[in-house]
């Protein structure tokens, strides 16, 4: 087994780790650090190809990992903020309490 | 397939799991530095040193910061919500049994993909190459990013201020 084989099983881990953190847990801030997991998972994707890939030189991979990166970290910002406002009008932060639109 | 990509994936796979697994939440995010952490050793192994640091500093510094002051802040030391028994065993089932499908989908991929026994030197990608591809190739979607932040940052302060109606 190839060393790029050994990062992408890991990666699939990562993400099979972070969709049953998401599908399972009922805490919401848990929920969006499972989709978190799964995003990083993808980062290590783009790490992995880049370093094996065929043309290192042009930075593609590592480039899009710290958009990435810089994308994943201002969602969880704004979705804590959702978390917040959604708990100071519930008083809960379980998923399966959160179940109406309305007010 | 060397003897410190197996370390460096075990403590990863094994924080991330704990992460996921354990039942208080602040456990969880304690555990959660620990893989995030294993994951910038893992780009470090790669020769990504910019984005391993990137990761302890955004992940671990700011991120995982972020989801403790969010714990604090809903729930306290109560954590009335995780104290019941965990998911059903149905629902833990179906849950697991997605994720296992998924995980064997792509294991099977992996393994049966041709990829080559690429043997290549480590690639260098000094901070100055970084800078520079940043500044020149990727200038547009730099300053989207900028303009993204600046948002999100609006955004959620804007959601998370109390509302007068609330009161």
């Amino acid at each position: 087994m190839s060393p790029l084989n050994g990062y992408l099983l890991v990666s699939a881990l990562l993400f099979s780790i972070g969709l049953a953190g998401a599908l399972l847990r009922r805490n919401a801030i848990l929920v969006l650090i499972g989709i978190e997991l799964m995003l990083n998972a993808a980062n290590l994707n783009f790490i992995a190809f880049w370093r094996y890939g065929p043309n290192p030189a042009a930075l593609t991979g590592m480039m899009f990992t710290i958009f990435s990166i810089t994308v994943a970290a201002a969602e969880a910002a704004v979705g804590l903020g959702i978390i917040l406002a959604v708990y100071r009008h519930t008083k809960s932060t379980d998923v399966n309490q959160l179940n109406s639109l309305k007010g | 397939m060397t003897l410190v990509f197996l370390i460096l994936a075990a403590l990863t796979i094994a924080g991330t799991a704990a992460a996921m697994g354990l039942r208080n939440p602040i456990h969880c995010i304690l555990a959660l530095t620990v893989g995030l952490v294993g994951l910038a050793t893992l780009y470090l192994e790669l020769g990504a040193q910019f984005v391993g640091f990137t990761q302890v500093l955004v992940y671990v510094g700011a991120v995982a910061i972020l989801a403790v002051f969010a714990i604090m802040m809903t729930q306290g030391g109560k954590m009335d919500v995780e104290r019941r028994p965990l998911p059903k065993m149905s629902a833990l089932l179906a849950g697991g049994s997605v994720a296992g499908a998924v995980f064997a989908v792509f294991a099977w991929a992996i393994l049966a993909a041709p990829l080559g026994q690429s043997t290549s030197a480590q690639p260098a990608a000094s901070v100055a190459e970084i800078g520079q591809a940043l500044m020149h190739k990727f200038v547009l979607p730099l300053e989207i990013m900028a303009l993204l932040l600046t948002a999100a940052l609006i955004g959620a302060v804007i959601l998370a201020m109390p509302q007068e109606r609330d009161k």
